[in-house]
């Protein structure tokens, strides 16, 4: 987030106050809900051109996973991406400006919604080939086991992912090698617009690593408390095992992207899922029911945030086009 | 100076660059303890260890996304694709994860990691396990596209292949494996994208690469020999970047050129070069550039066949002979 939380900062989300973690887990998860919210309606209004995929509803994965990384740790995603790289704490700035297509992009207008990265937040992106993340981030392992580091990657692939060849071939090099990867199947019930029963024999996504020995673990990716329970074992696992595979029952509340009128599924059993198992919803009663935060404090997040995501739209906006001269560099490194 | 084989010269530019750099790892189907498939890489495994030199499971994919992996995150990793015809089997790393992640991160992301594989016919091995895949890699931007003729220019070009910053496909020719060559003794380092006069000549150019490089140098011999014609021979080595400075140089200079190119002949590299000389030196030719391919046919295994479908001297010799004396 453009504000680098408390406990983050601290590098100390284990042992931080259990109402701070959750309330930078509430502003967290709001951020992406409103960024996204204001992504669509760019997009409706023409600002923002492509693919854009949208991660509302699915906000408690990305946000509870990162409250269990440290510094050094490694996330990579598919191109479901703007959520992750706010969770990572990239500045909704410069992603904002990227998918406007804009020279204060984070890739300079190069990338585009699937495509970006921060090395220096940790974040390898954003990747447009379904599944292919898989095996670039257990190579991401492969390079902290060599150097001996003990950090971990994050590897995050979706339901439809999971049916990839080169996931199972990583699969089983992850294991043989002992490789520090969290793999996390963000199972939103949709590859595209196939529902995981009309797509894969077996449903029980985390017994997909079984067969390579590889431990896996049904979360409720709804709840963010949950999420971040699981996370932190599944990540000390990874530091001192193996890989392990965390399958993260959740929902996306948008198309597949937004040109996706999402026909395949009812009105109503979004709507079930919006009323009855809103993450933000759950963790925003949770808080008010510990006592943890008042009305008048969530108020507070919601203006704070609000104002961010309303700053970066209009940054990304109003931001320069990129210059026609960046289109020949970064092919090869300059000689 | 020894003479080495071009299969030891892959050991000895693997072993050159991982004595010199410890974030050079090298990984890939049967290279460790067997010793590579074509016995190019022994020895490699008891110099330098198993955390460095890894066998991996038949995975091509889980290997170049390993590969990929470790090069975003400063490693060097040397990943081999045992036959060239597989690199298909991983061809979204080729095509679309590896040549891209510098350009579509800002420069953000590097990838500086080697892909060798053994390509090229002559051995019977048929349609899957014998082709010549250059143009399968030269078409991303991103990529850089080497293939050595010789045992020096394996070591050399390993080594450039090794420190650039960018992603080398490095294509040995099986059929070259048990050639043999001069290496000087000590460090060797060349430079990608460079070509080679590796014969002078006046009458015509002949471009070659691989095993194309041996049966050119032969022709020309015949073709002074048998018919007073003059021709000189450019090793290509580099396609991508390309030395378009000393191929244009020996097109001004004879006037006539001819590729030697083992890949079928639809958009093969030849193709490239020819259109690069049509636009740079079309008024420095005497005649027509003239390509000599495969045909346009999948590889057959049967000898006799095989020898039918990939240039012989006899073809080259006979094609330039008729073109320079009608």
């Amino acid at each position: 987030m453009a504000r680098q939380t408390q406990a983050r900062k601290n590098g100390a989300a284990k042992t931080a106050p259990r109402n701070d973690i959750l309330l930078d887990a509430y502003r967290d998860m709001l951020m992406i809900r409103r960024f996204e919210e204001r992504a669509g309606q760019l997009y409706g209004m023409g600002l923002i051109g492509g693919f854009c995929h949208l991660y509302i509803g699915q906000e408690a994965i990305a946000v509870g996973m990162q409250q269990a990384a440290r510094p050094g740790d490694q996330i990579i995603t598919a191109y479901r991406d703007h959520g992750h790289m706010l969770a990572a704490g990239i500045d909704p700035k410069v992603v904002m400006a990227e998918l406007t297509g804009r020279s204060a992009g984070i890739s300079r207008g190069k990338g585009g919604s699937m495509h970006m990265f921060s090395v220096e937040k940790g974040f390898f992106g954003g990747h447009g080939i379904v599944g292919a993340q898989v095996s670039l981030g257990t190579g991401l392992g492969f390079s902290n086991k060599y150097n001996d580091n003990g950090n971990v990657s994050f590897t995050y692939c979706g339901d439809g992912a999971i049916n990839q060849g080169q996931v199972y071939e990583s699969f089983n090099m992850a294991e043989l090698w002992k490789l520090p990867v969290v793999y996390v199947i963000e199972n939103n019930q949709y590859a595209m617009g196939t529902s995981v029963e009309r797509s894969s024999s077996e449903v029980e996504l985390y017994k997909r690593g079984l067969s390579f020995n590889i431990p896996g673990e049904q979360v409720d990716g709804m709840d963010v408390v949950a999420v971040r329970e699981a996370a932190i074992k599944a990540v000390e696992h990874a530091r001192t095992k193996g890989p392990i595979i965390l399958e993260m029952k959740t929902y996306r509340y948008r198309g597949h992207s937004m040109s996706d009128p999402a026909k395949y599924r009812s009105r109503d059993e979004v709507d079930e899922v919006r009323t009855k198992r809103d993450p933000i919803d759950h963790l925003k009663a949770l808080l008010e029911k510990e006592g943890m935060a008042d009305e008048a404090s969530l108020k507070e997040i919601d203006t704070e945030v609000k104002r961010i995501v309303a700053e970066a739209a209009e940054f990304a906006r109003t931001a320069p086009e990129p210059d026609p001269a960046e289109l020949y560099t970064d092919v090869y490194l300059e000689a | 100076m020894a003479e080495l084989t071009y299969r030891d010269a892959v050991a000895r530019g693997i072993a050159q660059e991982m004595a010199r750099d410890e974030d050079v790892v090298f990984l890939g189907e049967d290279i460790a303890k067997a010793g590579g498939v074509f016995k190019a890489t022994v020895g490699l495994l008891e110099q330098f260890g198993p955390l460095r030199v890894r066998d991996t499971p038949i995975s091509e994919q889980a290997i170049l996304g390993a590969a990929m992996g470790a090069a975003m995150t400063g490693l060097k990793p040397i990943a081999e694709i045992m036959f060239a015809d597989f690199l298909a089997v991983c061809y979204d790393y080729v095509a679309n994860e590896i040549p891209k992640a510098r350009y579509m991160t800002n420069g953000q992301v590097k990838c500086p990691l080697v892909i060798r594989f053994g390509g090229g016919g002559g051995l019977r091995f048929g349609a899957q396990h014998s082709q010549c895949v250059e143009n399968w890699c030269m078409q991303f931007p991103g990529l850089k596209v080497v293939s050595p003729s010789s045992p020096v220019d394996v070591v050399g070009l390993m080594a450039a292949a090794v420190r650039d910053p960018d992603p080398v496909m490095f294509m040995e020719h099986k059929g070259l494996y048990a050639t043999k060559g001069e290496v000087p003794d000590g460090e060797i380092v060349d430079t990608l994208g460079t070509a080679k006069i590796l014969r002078q000549g006046t009458d015509c150019t002949i471009i070659a690469l691989g095993m194309m490089v041996h049966r050119a140098l032969a022709a020309a011999e015949r073709l002074a020999a048998e018919f007073g014609i003059s021709a000189e021979v450019v090793d290509v080595r580099s396609l991508v970047p390309i030395d378009t400075q000393t191929i244009l140089g020996s097109v001004a200079k004879t006037g006539r050129v001819f590729t030697v190119e083992e890949n079928p002949r639809v958009l093969g590299w030849g193709a490239e070069i020819v259109s690069i000389i049509a636009d740079e030196a079309f008024y420095d030719l005497d005649g027509p550039p003239i390509r000599i391919t495969s045909p346009h046919i999948p590889l057959p295994a049967a000898d006799l066949l095989e020898d039918m479908v990939i240039p012989s001297v006899d073809r080259v010799v006979e094609t330039i002979r008729r073109a320079l004396t009608s």
